[in-house]
């Protein structure tokens, strides 16, 4: 480091951490991002406040783990390494993503251990590939498919959704809330498109009110003047100007020499966007839904025409639409006999709390439903959706991978075991980095219990001693009494899929930092 | 001396405003290049071999990436010193010329220069060293050309090609998948290469990745891959046997360059430029559909009118696609791009068997592949990686095996690797320097130590005591004069690379040392530094 900088090789402000002191900055800063959301893992893991660096200070209150490490500002590059993969673990399966960030930490925390015992990093990834290797075929091996028997399948859907839960705000509700993301999952009949699935939020009422709709709610206001209520509803979704409609040849402009005639371009103006509604009704519909804005004018003929229109749909909620109500999206109204108009039984409007919403019920496609989400705050709905939207994700991975393991740091435990086992074999320096592996997997279920307030270490060699003494026990982590339990009555089920992502990405993020060991980080770039 | 004096005894100013410079001259600035170099080339030395360690950069954006390619870590550390910059040009032409051993050339210009740097201590003249390096660099290729073999493979064997490939990647975060990974690139060179004339166009190959998913999961998609979704969300998300039409001019009523108004007083002109706008978009649409195509790949974007009839034609669209992409397409499907409407005829149509829209994960990110095209000259390599680091970095590794495979394909040449070549043409310059009289001499041996310097950082990051490895296998290369014993990194139990499959090509090799001594010299002919001090 000294070397660079009298040799002026970096530009000033950069600076260079070599060997042990790259490593050492590594290490801690990946732990301490670790240890941040270490205290949100499991059942009874704590919440956090973020507060927002822009105007009006918004604060978050969530134990997601991705959220809260999207939020934080890291300066330390292994770190990001670590938030970047609880991004990845979100984006992939939706849940795990404390889980994955805690793992990687403890396996990093175990390897500045055996480095400090002069072993060399590269014989710790040797030793924590092997171990990875040996860990994921045991999580196969140990994982269960109910796919078979659709009760079954029903029931372990319902379970891992209870668990995924019950480290949420939704924990009080949670067999409410499961029930929920259960019918919406089902209802997708495995085509796992979650775009179906709407979550509309209102303020106001408690959690309890959540509830499932089978149709469709759109949050937007009906015309003025229009039937509030339809019935075997012929619906035209659009994506086209209703205000002024621009002429976009290039170049045009309006030139006149007197009133007279601007009044005459403005009535060819009114005629055109007339004609434009003309043809827009012969589509023979009763329903205009549009992206745009819809002007008073316009607005009043439909009226008029006796059709509902609705405006500013935003582009989502025109998809979604459009893929609800089986109709396309329509910018050009010339042929009106081969457009593919949308159908539903009956639109109205309805009130949740306060607010009107449109309510389409009975649509061509089954598959889609809205979930309602009411609560006393903005904070908990936030958190709630979150929190729905992860049990969401879990399901659907879930369906399209059927695969189920118990929760409760059962897999860790089995995983921990076949790991040592493992290690006890094998010859040379690679052993120590698996039997590291191995205590770092069963950090994760000491994790839930330090977080519970419980004696983790007590509990975990129960754990142990009871994985130990039966080949194939089932017992976990009972966080609510406190001891180890039977994960199957319990009914703690996890995504094989997440357990499985946790375990490669956690290894894959610990190893990329252990092969570090030169930092240069350039001078900051000005910022004008 | 920057100051003069003229025949009146008047000071006389050669360099104006000497206080504000800062200038070292004569051996004083050979040693402070010399010692830049170094610097530069010791950051790099641990990256070496297939044991080699990472780096981390963190850019001054905050963005951070992990990595042990040479000429990425050279490019992203910002080096400020000037003779630092030379080193990173090295490991750059490094990259152009033969993308891989851009690590190894710096390891071996810092040695050279640091073998220099003893020399000039006894008070040789730098040129006379930079003059004795020339002379053993041409003996060492020499060496190099003697002792390489030729390297068979066809299309239908492929299996040494994988192995030249995977030696490349085992030093990368690929290691452990080293094998499919290798295939993949393989495959992607094979593909593209024309063995008759012995070229590979690269540009042919691309390589896409998204975030998310298991290293496992990259493949290779005999077709192109592109990061766009189709146009409309309704439009088929699959298509089989398609024509395909290419355009490369919007779907939007046109926009001469020259300046114009069109100008409406009447009403009944407004009419007309309604109609006359009405017609050019049904018109632009009916156009493709009359010529046949089934799908519109466009450069631009569409007006939503355009898009809604184009839908409505059952023509599927995609907008926005880039220029590259529209060429390569326009070479996979044999299509002509067409730059105007009027133009688009049925034989200016290319075919593609099947069109699909992939989505990952549970964001909504979508794209094409593009399969079954009758000119498989076009291949993309589609990667997955836990993260975005890991993502850039298989990304570069594949790469660098990309680059290998193609320089067997040019050039079937080799030498052995694991510094067998390194230590056999140590051992040619050193008794080529007996033989030469006079500083060369001395120089020749600086070249020979140099050379070794690569197989000792080798073994160091290896973990294997430096010294005395390289000693053995020297003794053994000269007792059974077998120039493919090398360094055993992998801990495989021989030091027979033919038996580890590591080999390098001869052309990458001989670059390596043309241009580590190219650069020696031009470091050791600079006597004067000058430059202005930092402004305040």
């Amino acid at each position: 480091m000294a070397l660079s900088q009298q040799s002026g090789i970096l530009q000033q402000g950069a600076s260079e951490e070599r060997g042990e002191n790259a490593r050492m900055a590594s290490f801690v800063g990946a732990v301490a991002v670790a240890d941040l959301v270490k205290s949100t893992l499991g059942p009874k893991g704590m919440d956090k406040i973020l507060q927002s660096m822009g105007r009006g200070q918004e604060v978050t209150i969530t134990n997601d783990g991705a959220t809260i490490l999207k939020s934080i500002y890291v300066d330390n590059p292994a770190a990001k390494v670590l938030v970047d993969i609880s991004k990845v673990q979100d984006d992939e399966v939706g849940d795990g993503t404390t889980s994955v960030v805690v793992f990687a930490g403890e396996l990093l925390r175990e390897a500045e251990l055996l480095v400090n015992q002069k072993v060399h990093p590269m014989t710790i990834i040797a030793g924590y590939r092997e171990a990875c290797d040996c860990a994921r075929s045991v999580l196969e091996l140990i994982s269960f498919n109910n796919r078979s028997d659709p009760a079954l399948f029903r029931a372990d859907l319902l379970n891992i959704a209870k668990t995924t839960l019950s480290s949420k705000i939704l924990t009080v509700d949670k067999e409410h809330f499961a029930n929920l993301a259960v019918d919406a999952i089902l209802r997708l009949k495995g085509s796992g498109n979650l775009e179906a699935i709407h979550i509309i939020k209102k303020t106001g009422g408690t959690l309890q009110e959540s509830f499932l709709d089978e149709g469709f709610i759109l949050d937007k206001k009906i015309g003025v003047g229009q039937p509030k209520r339809i019935e075997d509803a012929r619906i035209l979704v659009a994506n086209t100007p209703m205000d002024t409609d621009k002429i976009k040849i290039y170049g045009a402009r309006v030139r006149v020499d007197s009133m007279a005639k601007v009044a005459d371009i403005e009535a060819a103006e009114k005629e055109k966007m007339r004609e434009k509604v003309r043809k827009i009704i012969d589509h023979g519909i009763n329903c205009f839904i549009n992206r745009q804005l819809i002007y008073n004018l316009p607005e009043e003929m439909f009226a008029d025409a006796g059709v509902m229109a609705i405006e500013h749909a935003d582009f989502d909620g025109i998809e979604r639409l459009a893929l609800v109500l089986g109709g396309e999206i329509v910018s050009t109204f010339d042929n009106p006999d081969t457009v593919k108009l949308g159908h539903c039984k009956l639109i109205e409007e309805i009130m949740i709390g306060e607010d009107r919403l449109i309510h389409f019920s009975g649509v061509a496609l089954g598959e889609a439903c809205t979930i309602v989400l009411r609560g006393a705050s903005t904070h908990i709905l936030d958190e709630a959706e979150r929190s729905l939207h992860d049990a969401l994700c879990v399901l659907k991975e879930t369906v399209s991978d059927a695969r189920v393991v118990f929760g409760g740091g059962w897999p860790e435990i089995r995983m921990a075991k076949a790991v040592e086992e493992l290690a006890s074999r094998t010859p040379g320096k690679k052993a120590l980095a698996m039997e590291a592996f191995a205590r770092a997997l069963r950090a994760l279920p000491a994790t839930i219990c330090d977080n519970a307030g419980l004696d983790s270490a007590e509990i975990v060699a129960n754990l142990k001693a009871a994985h130990g003494a039966e080949a194939d026990s089932r017992m976990g982590v009972d966080v609510v009494r406190g001891e180890a339990g039977d994960m199957a009555e319990l009914g703690i089920y996890e995504s094989f899929r997440v357990r499985q992502q946790v375990l490669l990405s956690g290894t894959e993020a610990a190893e990329i930092i252990l092969r570090v060991d030169d930092i240069i980080k350039c001078a900051p770039r000005k910022r004008g | 001396m920057s100051l003069a004096f003229d025949e009146y005894g008047r000071p006389f100013i050669i360099l104006r405003e000497q206080e504000r410079k800062s200038r070292v001259k004569g051996i004083e600035a050979v040693k402070a290049s010399i010692m830049a170099a170094k610097t530069v080339a010791r950051t790099l030395r641990s990256s070496l071999g297939p044991k080699g360690m990472d780096k981390m950069l963190q850019s001054p954006d905050g963005d951070v990436t992990i990595t042990n390619d040479g000429a990425t870590i050279l490019e992203m550390m910002e080096v400020e010193n000037q003779i630092g910059k030379l080193m990173v040009e090295l490991s750059k032409s490094q990259d152009h010329e033969i993308g891989d051993g851009t690590t190894g050339v710096v390891v071996l210009a810092g040695a050279l220069l640091e073998h220099a740097e003893s020399l000039l201590d006894m008070g040789m003249h730098p040129l006379r060293i930079a003059e004795g390096y020339e002379l053993a660099c041409k003996v060492a290729t020499e060496n190099l050309d003697n002792i390489k073999t030729r390297f068979e493979f066809s299309r239908e064997d492929i299996e040494p090609l994988v192995k030249t490939c995977m030696t490349t990647l085992s030093s990368k975060v690929v290691g452990r998948l080293k094998r499919p990974m290798a295939e993949i690139c393989v495959k992607a060179v094979l593909a593209v290469a024309d063995l008759e004339r012995r070229d590979v166009n690269l540009d042919l190959i691309k390589v896409e990745g998204k975030v998310g998913g298991k290293m496992e999961d990259t493949r290779l998609v005999e077709g192109i891959v592109i990061d766009k979704e189709f146009s409309h969300p309704q439009m088929p998300k699959e298509l089989r046997d398609v024509k395909v039409a290419i355009l490369t001019c919007p779907f939007e009523p046109p926009k001469p360059k020259t300046k114009h108004k069109v100008d409406i007083d009447t009403v009944e002109k407004f009419e007309a430029l309604r109609e006359a706008e009405r017609t050019y978009f049904t018109d632009m649409v009916q156009r493709c559909k009359d010529s046949g195509a089934q799908l519109v790949i466009c450069q631009w974007g569409f007006d939503d009118e355009a898009n809604h009839l184009l839908m409505h034609q059952n023509l599927p669209a995609v907008r926005w696609v880039g220029g590259v992409e529209i060429e390569l397409l326009a070479m996979a499907t044999g299509a002509r791009i067409v730059p105007r409407f009027q133009e688009l005829t049925a034989d200016k149509l290319g075919f593609a068997g099947s069109v699909k829209e992939l989505g990952f994960g549970t964001t909504k990110d979508k794209m094409l592949v593009i399969e079954g095209c009758p000119n498989l000259k076009a291949v993309t390599i589609f990667v997955r990686g836990g993260n975005r680091m890991v993502l850039d970095e298989i990304k570069r590794s594949l790469h660098d095996a990309i680059c290998v495979a193609r320089n067997l394909v040019r050039d079937n040449a080799i030498v052995y690797g694991g510094g067998a070549a390194e230590i056999s043409c140590a051992l040619a310059v050193e008794e080529a320097a007996d033989k030469v009289t006079g500083v060369e001499h001395y120089a020749m041996r600086a070249f020979s130590d140099a050379l070794q310097a690569v197989p000792l950082a080798l073994a160091e990051n290896s973990g294997l005591p430096p010294i005395e490895s390289l000693t053995a296998v020297k003794k053994r290369q000269l007792q059974e004069s077998n120039p493919y014993l090398g360094i055993d990194c992998n801990d495989t139990g021989t030091n027979d690379m033919r038996e580890q499959n590591v080999f390098e090509t001869v052309i990458g090799k001989k670059q390596q040392l043309f241009l580590a001594t190219q650069v020696c010299k031009m470091i050791l002919k600079i006597d004067d530094v000058i430059k202005p001090s930092d402004f305040e």
